[in-house]
């Protein structure tokens, strides 16, 4: 893979919960970058800081302090935004979480359709975009059913299709094969792979599947809200 | 895309039970309305109808519809020999209570001046004016009787004659329309035994004065017709109803009339002013103020509504957030399923009304103005009743998506 610019960059980020005896620091100096195309997953224990770090470059829940720059832009410092955080997600973040999270009134179509009209693409041409994307991930076949209507795992490939519809410069997952069996869950992994590699998103996972790390690029660990990267596993 | 209506077409069966319980609270309010114009309607209708320019009354008094009001009946004929007086007719109204065909029937009697008011301005749906100077009626349609049909009042049997819609008294019993003379006999109507007790009563309190004992012819009178006595005074109506030549001035005529020093004289104007702020002033402000409470017990319910609406969406409304939708979106969803709920609810209470209305017991009217100003008032409640449920979708974090 060729060295490309970083989707994200977090630098020395801190994230303390409560104070005084009630203080938890959830992620200590925790730097890192993410490159445009690249999948990496994110493992650890529980209470090992992931989604707190996953949330804080998600530009969901601010850091106690360090930097996350997007594309190159300092977007927050500390807990203090310097963009309007809400378009930014709009425009450059993607989410995939454990639960589809599809917004149950809205068909599959809809719910990529919803996405694409929020980042003010015209009705017919997000309609267009939204059939194509899960025509790419393997549901076009459920375009009008509601969420209720779709297995585990096509709810998942909407969720991932509805995450990628804006193009999206990161794209962010938690857990996301947590509710599926290991094949689904595999499946789901190589999504990510395809993705990624294809639409030059960076893909960071926050997972416990260790039978999967061999679809990432590259592995990071963390620990006691402390992060490092742990070497490729070759299958 | 509009996310209001989807949510609404998803959760169809408990958005329509919604709006059917917000229809029937609007059907009340707008009930309340109806009966409140019905109420000031009845109360006004006679003095709206008759037409007349003058109301002259007892002395000191404000009229039959405030209090008892007696004057002779001769009074027609001094009234009408006073300048610009271009007619005067007796007036009687009062309310009686009978049973005919095994049901109680109520309703008012209201005299008409025979022979030159035969009840030709009644708005008759069927049947004629008087045509007799007795036992004949004019009745409303309220009333339940048909044409021919022959009713015992007193001593005395009338047949329905004619029948009116909607002419009703102010305590919303349907009116019959008499002559005069039939009026007061239904009113002061005694039975045999009474007048013979009466006329034995008379004979003792005469012989017992000195009169009876010095002059005792008179007792032998006393024993006899009421209406043989020049003692005894003659019946009295309840007012003299004073129709002016036209171009005449009222207050001329007001003020010779008012010279006499025996009677008081009122405008139609003053009639209906009286009647509104006088006998159906307080249930009229009752029905006004329950109104009142009512929009505002509507408003909350509406309220407590659209934010359990909004609490079963939190976690929609952090997923929109988390992708970045504007907070324009989610306000819109609000609202607009607010106004719809508003919209609804009262399209539903107008077509209930016109339905459950005609079959109350007092009329319920529903003017274009009140239907207006109701809807203008549900547009500002969904408004207002909104706000609780977009102030908790604005406190919606969009990490909450991960809860």
């Amino acid at each position: 893979m060729t060295e490309s610019a970083p989707a994200v960059e977090a630098k020395g980020l801190t994230k303390i919960y409560g104070s005084g005896n009630t203080e938890v620091i959830a992620m200590r100096d925790v730097s890192f970058e993410l490159r445009s195309g690249e999948v990496v997953a994110l493992i650890g224990p529980s209470g090992a800081g992931k989604s707190t770090l996953l949330t804080a470059i998600g530009l969901i829940n601010p850091p106690t302090s360090g930097a996350i720059l997007i594309d190159g832009r300092v977007v927050m410092e500390g807990p203090v935004a310097s963009v309007d955080v809400r378009a930014y997600r709009r425009r450059y973040i993607g989410y995939v979480f454990q639960k589809a999270n599809l917004i149950p009134f809205l068909t599959a179509l809809e719910n990529v359709q919803l996405a694409l009209e929020i980042n003010d693409v015209p009705a017919r041409k997000a309609r267009s975009r939204a059939t194509d994307l899960l025509e790419y991930l393997g549901v076009a076949d459920r375009l009008k059913n509601l969420p209720h209507m779709l297995s585990g795992g096509q709810q998942q490939r909407v969720a991932v299709a509805r995450a990628l519809a804006n193009n999206p410069r990161l794209l962010l997952a938690d857990e996301p094969t947590a509710a599926l069996d290991s094949i689904r869950g595999r499946q789901v992994m190589e999504l990510f792979q395809k993705v990624g590699h294809d639409k030059g998103a960076g893909v960071l996972v926050v997972t416990h599947d260790q039978r999967s790390l061999d679809v990432f690029d590259r592995t990071l660990e963390m620990e006691d809200g402390v992060l490092f990267t742990r070497p490729r596993v070759d299958p | 895309m509009n996310l209001a209506v989807r949510d609404i077409r998803h959760n169809l069966a408990r958005f329509a039970l919604t709006a059917v319980g917000v229809a029937m609270l609007l059907m009340v309010v707008m009930g309340m309305g109806g009966i409140y114009r019905g109420l000031i309607e009845d109360a006004t209708l006679l003095v709206d109808k008759i037409g007349v320019d003058l109301w002259v009354v007892q002395q000191g008094t404000r009229g039959p519809f405030a209090e008892i009001s007696r004057v002779p009946m001769n009074l027609e004929d001094r009234l009408r020999v006073v300048p610009g007086v271009r007619s005067a007719r007796a007036f009687v109204s009062h309310t009686i209570q009978r049973e005919h065909q095994g049901l109680p029937l109520r309703m008012v009697v209201q005299g008409l001046s025979w022979p030159d008011d035969k009840g030709e301005w009644l708005p008759l749906v069927a049947g004629r004016p008087l045509r007799s100077a007795h036992y004949e009626m004019i009745a409303d349609t309220l009333l339940g009787l048909e044409l021919g049909d022959k009713l015992n009042l007193g001593r005395d049997t009338y047949t329905v004659v004619g029948l009116t819609s909607g002419m009703l008294g102010q305590g919303g019993d349907g009116l019959a329309f008499f002559t005069v003379r039939d009026a007061l006999a239904i009113q002061f109507d005694l039975s045999s035994e009474s007048i013979r007790l009466e006329r034995a009563a008379r004979k003792s309190r005469a012989i017992r004065q000195d009169i009876g004992k010095t002059q005792p012819f008179l007792i032998e009178r006393a024993q006899s017709a009421s209406a043989s006595l020049p003692a005894i005074p003659r019946l009295m109506v309840s007012a003299v109803l004073v129709q002016l030549e036209p171009g005449t001035d009222p207050e001329k005529v007001i003020s010779t009339i008012s010279a006499w020093g025996d009677v008081s004289v009122h405008t139609a104007d003053q009639q209906r002013e009286l009647l509104l702020k006088g006998t159906v002033d307080k249930a009229r402000r009752q029905i006004g103020l329950f109104r009142g409470l009512l929009v505002i017990i509507s408003a909350i319910i509406m309220s407590l509504i659209l934010y359990t609406l909004t609490l079963d969406k939190v976690h929609d409304i952090a997923m929109l957030k988390l992708m970045g939708a504007r907070s324009s979106l989610i306000i819109g969803l609000i609202l607009q399923q607010a106004l719809l709920l508003g919209i609804i609810g009262y399209s539903l209470a107008y077509y209930l009304g016109q339905w459950i209305f005609p079959g109350f017991p007092r009329r319920v009217i529903i003017v274009h103005e009140d239907l207006v100003s109701l809807g203008v008032i549900v547009l500002i409640i969904s408004v207002l009743s909104s706000l609780l449920g977009i102030w908790k979708a604005m406190r919606v974090q969009p990490n909450e998506v991960l809860s």
